[in-house]
């Protein structure tokens, strides 16, 4: 029972951070919210009894990708221009 | 263009201990989940972090791109040649020469789940090493020439 109470909020949790990264101007503040989706993910997948897939995704998506966001924003500009 | 001073102390101050956990990943890769891969990717973002921290002069300064290419280099020769030593010795290509030889990794393991007993699996942790040498070195090489694109007078 517990259990399915924690898969239940991890998972509203990813719709939403989902949701944040869409919704966010501020491109740094989505990169950041692309990490906490990435943390939250990985969480997913060691309640489903995969650990090896739990680290390589902490490792891979909430590391090594919002790194290259954040070298990608400090070269361009911070800002979503309005449409 | 440098980050703040918070996050650059951060960055240096969190470093080790990343590096301490990686390695761990890496050697207990044949008793507990993660491996080489997994291993080298932990210690890579370590890495990383120094390197989104600091600016690129300051961080080539210290530690120049050709120290990552070498252990680049250095795992994918340490993974064939390990690989290679097997055939001179009479077994098949990445045939496990170590194993229950009770030197280097060789102890016999008793029936049953292995207790966590380290210097087992022959040939199994040093293949584990060579991956996660060379993943940390791809990975970071890969941020470091993202980050040598930058213009820093912006």
């Amino acid at each position: 029972m517990i259990e399915v109470l924690i898969q239940l909020l991890i998972l509203v949790g990813l719709i939403i951070t989902a949701l944040l990264v869409y919704k966010f101007q501020d491109l740094l503040s989505a990169a950041i919210a692309f990490g906490i989706f990435s943390f939250l993910l990985s969480l997913e997948f060691f309640i489903l009894q995969a650990p090896d897939v739990a680290i390589a995704e902490a490792g891979i998506g909430a590391g090594l990708t919002t790194a290259i966001f954040i070298v990608a924003i400090r070269g361009t500009q911070r800002n979503e221009e309005a449409e | 263009m440098n980050m703040s001073n918070i996050v650059r102390t951060g960055a240096v101050l969190l470093f080790p201990f990343i590096l301490v956990y990686g390695f761990y990943i890496v050697l207990h890769g044949h008793l507990t989940p993660g491996g080489g891969f997994q291993g080298g990717a932990v210690i890579a973002t370590g890495f990383v972090l120094l390197f989104v921290a600091h600016s690129y002069e300051s961080i080539t300064k210290r530690l120049p791109m050709n120290y990552f290419k070498n252990s680049e280099t250095l795992g994918l020769l340490l993974f064939i040649i390990t690989a290679l030593i097997a055939l001179t010795l009479g077994v098949t290509f990445f045939g496990n020469w170590l194993v229950n030889s009770g030197g280097l990794f060789g102890d016999v393991v008793a029936y049953g789940p292995n207790p966590g007993n380290l210097n087992t699996a022959g040939i199994i942790p040093i293949m584990n090493l060579a991956v996660g040498i060379e993943v940390l070195g791809a990975m970071s090489i890969i941020l470091l020439y993202m980050l040598s694109g930058i213009k820093e007078d912006i």
